[in-house]
């Protein structure tokens, strides 16, 4: 494994004295990982549109914020276009030092604001627009969403999810976007470098990051970043950068593109009890779905 | 004395705006409001207007992104009608409850299904409940001068509210008048820089909207209704500035036509009120004592404006051109409640539903209504208050 790159770009000793103590994020929980990564890149000088999702809780009760950054809460749909705002002010107002982040999960990206995010992509506004991805309604007590994986349990779908996964990132390239990237909070090196270069991109730019949830993907709090590695070291997440037209996989990612380098996907799926129903045909079905997203990562890259 | 030019409500208010230099502005078409945005996209593309045009894919994101844009510092406006807004109604509360100024037109519509484009104040009156300053126009003149009224008021700092200006699409909407532009110098001078209570541009970290528990939430909505206290006396001022200013004044949240020695009141809001103070004319000339008392701010409500010309009457009749299913026509509605605080002798009342889904109403219908009315009245063969939908067919 090379990872060569990201190590050239070290988290700067401040990372976390952005994100305060005393959010009210659940133990293990991946968001506050993700936020001080973001926090580590932008600082002060972020403004964070959020939806309603589990971060709209984690940031605390006013007047107290959890955060050392804006923070514009936001209904549920809209969090791309109050950014789109946001951005088209500033830019009138001749202010080009402040960063413009829509900070959403999977319910308000690849569901209800999909409408809103399909069309500041395709305005190209100049936001960028972060999805941390949990893959199901957290904040409201796990019910699945359509970034939810297949066979995964959720209060709305009991005997596991049938249907696959949305590929949001994917949907992004559609858009002809200056940039897109899937990251994982299991890799906070690879986040970070790629918010450094997303930082100094203009125009809409899409960041996926995987974001595993212990009491929502049924797994105790202390293994958030191993299941968030094994999701990538199983080749089920791929981490990879879409810019100019090319897609180039990150180095955390690029070992499994040999698939005999791949851990099972099973090592993945015992750790967690969302997928305690999961049969052997559906492995067999998980399984065929990494190795077609690996082709179309082939495909892409090539 | 500015210039004078033939414009339809709706470009009525997109001059209005162009006046007002905003920042940002977001829409998307409906019939009837598509007109405004064109002639704004056209002002922006001829480089008349230096403002940014966001080409929402939706009215929800069309008040989202004004949102974002006048909590970022920008002075913003939208436009839309019926089911368009319906649809954005989520943020209609927002806007409000952020204490956020931002100014947007209703280009009236009824309400579907079935599918219909003509005018009632159905998708107007639906706002009510929002926490907006509700004005509504009576012709393009006026939908001009409340528009640049609206930007005034919006951002005064005893207001800090968002503020909606209503005209009924096609009959206002798409008919040209002569509409006086004031001095574009002059504007700029009376209206000032953007002002907002708290603006998050980055140059200090600021939260907006956070987890709140209810004393706080509670706090936070009560000043919303003592601010819409304030806005009635913001009204008047800038009425009368405006008046001093430009030449118009309109007399603040009411409009009345011979109501000073008036036995009867009928009450109106929008453009019908042209034809009711024709029968009114009529009536007159055969010796009814009748005044038109017409609602120019729908919230906050104008009840102290109304009790003082009401007071002495023997008779209200309201015409709503909407209505509460289940119940009555909403101004009605507000005016009666609000009447009740006042006095336990409310005159006699009649509240008149007509108009609905763009029936058209002439002088005539309401010159028979009105005339009823107060013949009954009179003779002592209306022993009580009533309501009554009218269909009028041809």
């Amino acid at each position: 494994m090379s990872g060569v790159e990201t190590r050239k770009l070290p988290l700067p000793h401040d990372a976390r004295g952005r994100v305060l103590p005393g959010d009210a994020a659940c133990p293990g929980c991946p968001i506050p990982i993700a936020l001080k990564v973001v926090s580590a890149v932008f600082g002060e000088k972020a403004i964070l549109v959020i939806p309603a999702c589990c971060t709209s809780v984690i940031l605390g009760t006013y007047p107290g914020q959890a955060i050392k950054a804006s923070v514009v809460h936001v209904p549920f749909a809209s969090a791309a276009a109050v950014a789109s705002g946001v951005s088209q002010a500033l830019r009138s107002r001749g202010i080009k030092d402040a960063y413009v982040i829509a900070w959403a999960g999977d319910g308000g990206t690849a569901d209800i604001g999909m409408a809103a995010l399909s069309g500041a992509a395709e305005r190209n506004e100049d936001i960028i627009y972060i999805m941390y991805d949990n893959e199901a309604y957290m904040n409201t007590g796990i019910q699945r969403s359509s970034s939810t994986p297949k066979g995964a349990w959720t209060t709305t779908t009991p005997t596991g999810k049938i249907e696959n996964k949305k590929d949001v990132a994917r949907i992004l390239i559609a858009h002809g976007v200056p940039y897109v990237a899937t990251s994982s909070i299991g890799y906070p090196h690879d986040l970070y470098s790629k918010l450094q270069r997303a930082k100094n991109i203009e125009g809409f730019r899409f960041i996926h990051v995987h974001a595993p949830c212990p009491p929502g993907w049924r797994f105790e709090p202390q293994y958030t970043v191993r299941v968030a590695k094994l999701a990538v070291e199983t080749g089920l997440w791929i981490l990879y950068e879409y810019h100019n037209g090319k897609l180039t996989l990150s180095g955390p990612s690029r070992p499994y593109i040999d698939p005999a380098k791949r851990k099972p996907v099973e090592e993945y799926i015992k750790l967690q009890g969302r997928f305690r129903a999961v049969t052997e045909d559906l492995i067999n079905e998980i399984k065929k779905y990494v190795d077609e997203n690996w082709h179309w990562i082939k495909k892409m890259s090539q | 004395m500015g210039l004078k030019l033939a414009l339809t409500g709706n470009h009525a208010i997109a001059y209005a705006v162009k006046l007002a230099d905003p920042d940002v502005i977001a829409a998307y078409p409906i019939t009837p409001q598509t007109p405004i945005v064109e002639k704004l996209a056209e002002m922006i593309e001829q480089g008349e207007l230096r403002a940014k045009m966001i080409r929402v894919e939706s009215e929800h994101s069309a008040l989202a992104a004004c949102f974002g844009a006048a909590v970022a510092g920008a002075r913003t406006f939208t436009a839309t009608s019926s089911q368009g807004l319906l649809y954005m109604h989520e943020f209609v509360h927002w806007v409000s409850r952020a204490r956020i100024p931002v100014v947007m037109a209703i280009v009236s519509r009824t309400i579907n299904t079935p599918w219909n484009i003509w005018p009632d104040h159905s998708d107007f009156v639906d706002q009510r409940d929002a926490g907006w300053v509700m004005s509504y126009a009576m012709d393009s003149q006026e939908a001009f001068d409340l528009t640049l009224q609206a930007f005034k008021i919006s951002e005064d700092p005893r207001v800090y509210l968002p503020v909606m200006i209503g005209i009924e699409g096609f009959i206002i909407g798409h008919t040209a008048m002569p509409v006086e532009i004031p001095d574009e110098k002059q504007v700029k001078e009376w209206l000032g820089e953007r002002r907002q209570p708290y603006v998050i541009d980055g140059s200090e970290p600021l939260g907006l909207g956070g987890l709140t528990f209810p004393e706080d939430t509670e706090d936070m909505f009560y000043h919303i209704q003592e601010a819409m206290g304030n806005v009635k006396k913001v009204i008047k001022e800038v009425d009368e500035e405006y008046g001093k200013l430009f030449g118009r004044r309109y007399g603040g949240l009411i409009s009345c036509y011979n109501c000073t020695d008036a036995k009867y009141i009928a009450v109106s809001m929008g453009a019908w009120s042209g034809d009711l103070i024709e029968a009114v004319n009529k009536l007159r000339d055969e010796g009814y004592p009748v005044g038109v008392l017409r609602v120019r701010y729908y919230r906050p409500f104008p009840i102290e404006d109304v009790w003082e010309i009401v007071q002495n009457v023997k008779g209200i009749v309201v015409f709503d051109r909407s209505i509460s299913f289940g119940a009555w026509g909403q101004i009605y509605t507000d005016l009666a409640a609000g009447l009740s605080l006042y006095t336990d002798k409310l005159p006699r009342m009649a509240n008149i539903v007509a108009g609905i889904a763009g029936v058209n109403v002439t002088s005539e219908d309401f010159y028979g209504m009105l005339k009823s009315f107060i013949d009954k009245s009179e003779s002592g063969l209306l022993d009580r208050n009533y309501f009554t939908w009218i269909k009028i067919r041809r």
